[in-house]
């Protein structure tokens, strides 16, 4: 389970944001981007999930081209941007069982509480998303980390707006995940307790 | 001798070709279309007396509706090579193609409209012929906005690609519909060409008209994937380095 | 993949149940055009006879573009199109799944209002019989081409103006034998078959062409 990135060139308009760009991460390793702001790491994490298409070169996940197995790839990858990708008018028992079935996956109604209850929000299964706090908010969406079977996690800016005690258990969800043998790609300002040698970094200052 | 196209699909090669083209189809642009208006107006006879010449407009009406029907085609094409090749030239070519098209299809709608009030008295008919032409011209301004409206040129150019296509396939449908809007009067369509029946120095003058015209059309169509190509590649070095910059 | 495609289904008609707002301004858009429409042209009865068929279906027309801009627009805005985008299903059986939804809200009521708009403009029952079924099959139609304009145009300033300048062209064929049906059905004895076999073939034509490139349109724009 390897995926690898060769020679990625991505431009946004006439501005080149990074080329010759390559990485390889294996299973049990975390990478994790920096860079200023619109140094491109969003857009490389987009390039990575398929949703933007680079300039040039080709992202391999078990040694095929995504672009050629999408079906393949997009079953075993998590994807988490800025957005929360929630229905404001559903509650987030509604929301989290139709993200699940969306990618073919059947989650009982129990691992849903489970994980919700483990995020802080025990009692607000049944509360329209659209009352919960933008913090609460961001639990729900975070909670599908515990209820999806993808290997691959790539979440952008996943710490925002998430309180002390939801950074930690944050922190723990993904170093267990990586632990566990998953991969995780991530940008982020805050400190991941990971041991250095499952940790890749990846400036992107550089590649411009 | 095989020539790699590929390399004109990069804006730093196209552009100095396309200025070597443009006076070449220019020259004959001017010659075929002088040459054609020449044969039409003072070498065909005068038998259409009654109307009193004026039909000899067909030689700018008939030329420009066919050019407004070729180019969406013309357009189409470079969409589709773009779109499979994700060549920057391709789109540039769809988009200088549709300003010419728009402007093709405007001017036959002006022209017939002349003809109309001469010939049957009347600005606008809805004739099969005209309204046809009056949906191009909207499919054009559809293409044309939607293009505008995009800042990003990338997507911009990308999905006013697809709109181009859905318009093509569905372009036969709309003819259909407009031709035959009663479909148990015409179970297949077999409109007979009008142009069997053209006296033959009329035909002539059209058919070198036409040509001009599409000599015209690469002309102008050059030139403005030439400006194309300067304002989006402006931050490039070769454009930098162009004479024309100094 | 149908198993998506339901779920997806269920979502859109859940989620419409819980704003029905919107479901009604398109209704209601449709009655007052229609209904205005002879306060234009007065009131005899034979001349509303004579263009029923045709304002029937530009306010139909109109009120499919309107609605169109916000079947992604909604999920554009809060990230689940992106997360649709990355399922391992094929993307046009969301949209068809998105689609269908879409017109079950905001074609199939205007197709259950039509009688309404036959009383006002003096239909005998058998022409509202008619305007119901081309209806019927014409509005799913719209929804399947407007949707590649909803997709065009999505995220855009002034989209909606955008995809009714973008589609209303490519609506003529629906419209000409969708209106003709209804005058056709008017004189009596011309039959009819022909008119609901064409409008028949647009929309399969329609159902297996326009998801695709919804699709297309969708990758390009959420870029």
């Amino acid at each position: 389970m390897t995926l690898s990135v060769k020679q990625l060139q991505c431009s946004r308009g006439d501005l080149c944001l990074f080329q010759d760009l390559s990485l390889e991460l294996q299973a049990g390793q975390l990478l994790r981007l920096e860079g200023k702001n619109g140094s491109g790491k969003t857009t490389l994490l987009r390039t990575l999930c398929g949703l933007f298409m680079a300039d040039e070169g080709e992202i391999l996940w078990r040694g095929e081209s995504i672009r050629k197995t999408p079906e393949v790839y997009y079953r075993e990858l998590f994807y988490l941007g800025h957005q929360n990708a929630l229905k404001l008018d559903l509650n987030p028992l509604e929301n989290l069982q139709v993200l699940s079935r969306l990618v073919g996956q059947n989650v009982s109604e129990e691992v849903i509480e489970i994980a919700l209850a483990k995020m802080g929000l025990a009692g607000y299964e049944d509360v329209p998303v659209r009352k919960l706090s933008q913090g609460q908010k961001r639990r729900v969406a975070l909670s599908r980390l515990l209820i999806n079977e993808a290997p691959l996690w790539v979440l952008d800016e996943p710490f925002v707006a998430l309180d002390v005690a939801a950074v930690e258990l944050l922190q723990s969800i993904i170093v267990q995940h990586v632990q566990d043998g998953g991969m995780v790609i991530l940008t982020t300002h805050q400190a991941v307790p990971l041991p250095e040698t499952k940790m890749q970094r990846l400036s992107l200052d550089r590649y411009v | 001798m095989a020539i790699n196209w590929f390399k004109y699909s990069a804006p730093s090669s196209f552009y100095p070709l396309a200025g070597k083209m443009v006076p070449v189809f220019m020259t004959l642009a001017i010659v075929l279309t002088l040459g054609g208006l020449y044969w039409g107006f003072f070498q065909t006879p005068e038998v259409l007396s009654d109307q009193k010449q004026y039909y000899k407009i067909i030689y700018v009406h008939v030329s420009s509706a066919w050019m407004a029907m070729w180019l969406y085609v013309v357009m189409v094409a470079w969409a589709v090579l773009g779109l499979i090749f994700n060549t920057r030239v391709s789109y540039m070519m769809a988009s200088a193609t549709a300003v010419t098209g728009g402007i093709m299809t405007a001017i036959s709608l002006w022209t017939g409209a002349f003809w109309g009030q001469t010939s049957w008295g009347t600005w606008w008919d809805w004739d099969p012929r005209m309204t046809t032409q009056l949906i191009l011209l909207f499919l054009y301004i559809g293409y044309l906005a939607l293009q505008s409206s995009i800042e990003d040129t990338r997507r911009s150019d990308r999905a006013s690609a697809v709109l181009a296509m859905v318009g093509l396939a569905i372009v036969p449908v709309i003819y259909y519909s407009i031709n035959c809007p009663n479909p148990n009067e015409c179970a297949s369509l077999h409109q007979e060409s009008s142009l069997e029946r053209v006296e033959s120095n009329i035909l002539i003058g059209m058919l070198v008209t036409t040509l001009g015209f599409w000599m015209y059309c690469f002309t102008v169509i050059l030139m403005r994937v030439r400006n194309i190509i300067l304002r989006r590649e402006s931050h490039t070095s070769w454009v930098a380095r162009l004479e024309e910059m100094q | 993949m149908f198993k998506s495609f339901l779920t997806l289904l269920k979502r859109d008609l859940m989620l419409a149940l819980r704003r029905k707002s919107d479901v009604f301004t398109v209704l209601f858009f449709f009655v007052i055009v229609i209904s205005i429409f002879p306060l234009g042209v007065g009131f005899e009865a034979d001349t509303l006879r004579k263009i029923a068929p045709g304002v029937v279906w530009v306010a139909a027309l109109l009120a499919s573009t309107l609605a169109l801009e916000r079947i992604f627009a909604n999920d554009f805005a809060d990230g689940t199109l992106e997360q649709m985008l990355m399922t391992p299903q094929p993307l046009s059986v969301l949209v068809f799944a998105k689609v269908i939804a879409h017109w079950l809200l905001t074609g199939l009521p205007l197709v259950l209002i039509a009688p309404l708009a036959g009383l006002q403009y003096h239909l005998s029952l058998p022409t509202i019989g008619t305007l119901m079924l081309v209806l019927l099959i014409g509005t799913p139609v719209l929804s399947m081409i407007g949707a590649i304009g909803a997709a065009l145009t999505l995220g855009l300033r002034g989209g909606g103006v955008l995809i009714s300048l973008l589609v209303l062209p490519l609506y003529i064929p629906v419209l000409v034998y969708g209106a003709g049906a209804i005058s056709a059905s008017m004189q009596g004895d011309v039959p009819l078959q022909a008119y609901y076999l064409l409008l028949s073939a647009f929309l399969l034509l329609a159902l297996v062409f326009a998801p695709w490139a919804t699709a297309a349109a969708l990758r390009i724009s959420v870029e």
